[in-house]
């Protein structure tokens, strides 16, 4: 048993290092996590402090990135952003799984009005913005890092039940499950040992997508001011400030990096994304 | 069967739609603050003063009866008035916005549409080479980029640096509002909007027509001598669209997400930066009004969808 595991997942590790484009991925987000991690510590950087001799200072040595309109390193703030965007996006992404996952699996195992009522709801939820929907949870809840991981994650549910529910509508049948039911075995080690494991390949996949669709959501949300709140940074609220055509055009350093390694990180997680799926099974259509 | 089966799809629409509503209205009620807290803030305001109007709105009276008689005015064509000074129909604030909208949204929709399909066909007609990566490697920037990036970005291009084209709003503050000054504004929030679609359709567009192109009826074709051109166009394409034009219906809840966050990039009056508005003002009435609204339309489209996909694909109908 612990044998055929290991070579399972050997085989997926191999067929994953082929694939150019998700190594690629993989090793620029190791090194972003371990920059936003190590050089704040390193530096000693602070990212909420002002510093009272240089208002809106352009870059120089002290300063990389120079300060915004209050004093603070920009350059700290754009590595204490990266921390903040990227724990978003992972955390938002376990709490759909948390949610989703099991949903689904009741779904899709006792059928019945359970079915019903969960895939309607689910239903519901995605044929509507899911921004819209955030917004106005975010404005009756008050925005901040928790609130906007918890809304994120907690909308992003459907996608999660979904995937399980039809992957588990197709394994309840197989005679391996039959076997295993007529043996007396109960639903809970049923569900547990036979189908969730059949289940991770997709899971899996939409989780590494759901994290970045969940960085741009979380970024796109402090942009317009309903995110991650200042003091605090996030690569979002950074670009807050490009919103005026001054900053924007006389200021590039100010916005183009957080902006631009939104772009790069998500860029990675999606191709990371697509080398997972590549190499569990290329058949997932996601 | 056309009739039975558009009867039958609107009566799933119903409960979707019902279900939006009661899910909005009972977070807004959730919300902190009250449509009294305006009057509390009057000195002159008296204790039966408040009574009466607190029965006046309803707000004496459980949520459930206050939602029942709420979605009564809604059938009715009545969204309520907003809570800002103003206190306008939410009806009359939302018309007033609705064109921009639905001008950028629906230029941004065709856009992606012309942009995308021939591209994933294009990258489909030859699998792994060099047009493949190029319109794979669009697709992929274009769906890992935010709108409000590209829009910043953009606006710093072609807006700052080469000067070219208006960095935001509808019309120039100056000068006659002519279709030319619409046109250029209309532009950069108009690319930005699409770039998400582009990039996801063009995906969907090239595995669907890579699949069907493995097809025998069309190894037939290739084999009877047509130009690979021709066995795109008269055999392969309509077939490829079908799965596409699902896709194309499930992204338009996308696009107006998108929009929302395009027009508070580029200034754009329309329902996007009126719900921001209203959201940083916790005015509930217009919020839900644009809600429904959004509802509405996204339900409408998905029919619309389901109808484009009966007509293209004529065995649905018996389903």
């Amino acid at each position: 048993m612990k044998l055929r595991q290991d070579s399972y997942f050997k085989d997926f590790l191999t067929k994953l290092s082929d694939h150019k484009l998700a190594m690629i991925g993989v090793a620029v987000l190791t090194l972003m996590i371990l920059v936003v991690i190590f050089v704040p510590i390193f530096l000693k950087l602070d990212p909420i402090k002002s510093d009272i001799t240089a208002f809106g200072a352009s870059p120089s040595e002290k300063y990389p990135l120079g300060t915004d309109p209050i004093g603070r390193n920009i350059f700290a703030r754009f590595l204490y952003g990266g921390r903040v965007s990227l724990t978003v996006g992972v955390l938002s992404s376990l709490i759909g799984v948390m949610i989703g996952v099991p949903l689904g699996l009741l779904a899709g195992y006792y059928r019945g009005w359970v079915e019903i009522i969960i895939m309607r709801l689910a239903d519901i939820f995605m044929s509507f913005p899911s921004i819209i929907l955030i917004l106005v949870l975010i404005s009756v809840i008050g925005p901040s890092v928790w609130s906007v991981t918890l809304v994120i994650g907690f909308l992003g549910w459907t996608q999660f039940a979904r995937l399980i529910y039809a992957n588990v509508l197709s394994i309840r049948e197989k005679e391996y499950v039959e076997s295993a039911r007529a043996i007396g075995t109960s639903d809970f080690v049923t569900i547990t040992r036979y189908i969730l494991p059949n289940s991770f390949a997709p899971i899996l996949v939409a989780a590494t997508f759901m994290t970045a669709s969940a960085i741009i959501m979380e970024s796109s949300l402090s942009f317009l001011g309903m995110g991650v709140q200042p003091p605090a940074a996030s690569w979002g609220n950074m670009l807050y400030d490009a919103r005026s055509i001054t900053v924007l055009s006389t200021r590039p350093w100010q916005w183009l990096p957080p902006g631009l390694a939104l772009v790069v990180t998500v860029l990675s997680i999606n191709s990371l994304g697509d080398g997972v799926r590549d190499a569990l099974d290329p058949k997932l259509k996601i | 069967m056309k009739i039975k089966y558009i009867i039958k799809r609107l009566l799933v629409a119903i409960p979707t739609f019902i279900g939006i509503t009661i899910l909005s209205y009972f977070l807004a009620s959730l919300a902190p603050g009250s449509p009294l807290d305006a009057l509390l803030s009057d000195p002159r305001i008296t204790a039966e003063e408040l009574a009466r109007r607190e029965v006046e709105l309803g707000l004496d009276k459980s949520v459930i009866v206050q939602y029942f008689s709420w979605f009564q005015q809604l059938l009715q064509g009545n969204l309520g008035y907003s809570f800002s000074s103003n206190r306008l129909p939410v009806a009359q604030l939302i018309a007033d916005r609705l064109k921009p909208t639905l001008l950028l949204a629906g230029f941004s929709f065709t856009l992606s549409i012309l942009v995308a399909i021939p591209l994933g066909v294009f990258a489909a007609s030859k699998p792994n080479s060099m047009r493949d990566y190029l319109s794979s490697g669009i697709s992929f920037l274009f769906v890992g980029t935010p709108n409000f990036f590209a829009g910043l970005a953009l606006i710093y291009i072609f807006g700052v640096v080469l000067k070219v084209l208006p960095t935001g709003g509808m019309y120039d503050s100056s000068g006659e509002r002519t279709l030319v000054d619409l046109l250029r504004h209309m532009v950069l929030p108009m690319f930005v909007l699409s770039f998400q679609q582009i990039g996801s359709w063009i995906r969907y567009m090239r595995s669907s027509m890579v699949e069907v192109l493995q097809e025998d009826y069309l190894r037939t074709a290739k084999a009877k001598g047509l130009r690979p051109f021709a066995v795109i166009r008269k055999h392969a394409f309509k077939n490829s669209l079908l799965p596409v034009i699902t896709v194309i219906g499930m992204s338009i809840p996308g696009l107006v997400g998108g929009a929302v966050v395009t027009e508070q990039v580029f200034s754009w009056p329309g329902i996007g930066s009126l719900m921001i508005q209203s959201i940083a003002a916790r005015d509930y009435p217009v919020i839900m009004g644009i809600t429904v609204l959004v509802a509405v339309v996204v339900l409408v489209m998905n029919l619309v969808t389901d109808m484009i996909y009966g007509i293209l694909d004529p065995r649905i109908s018996y389903r």
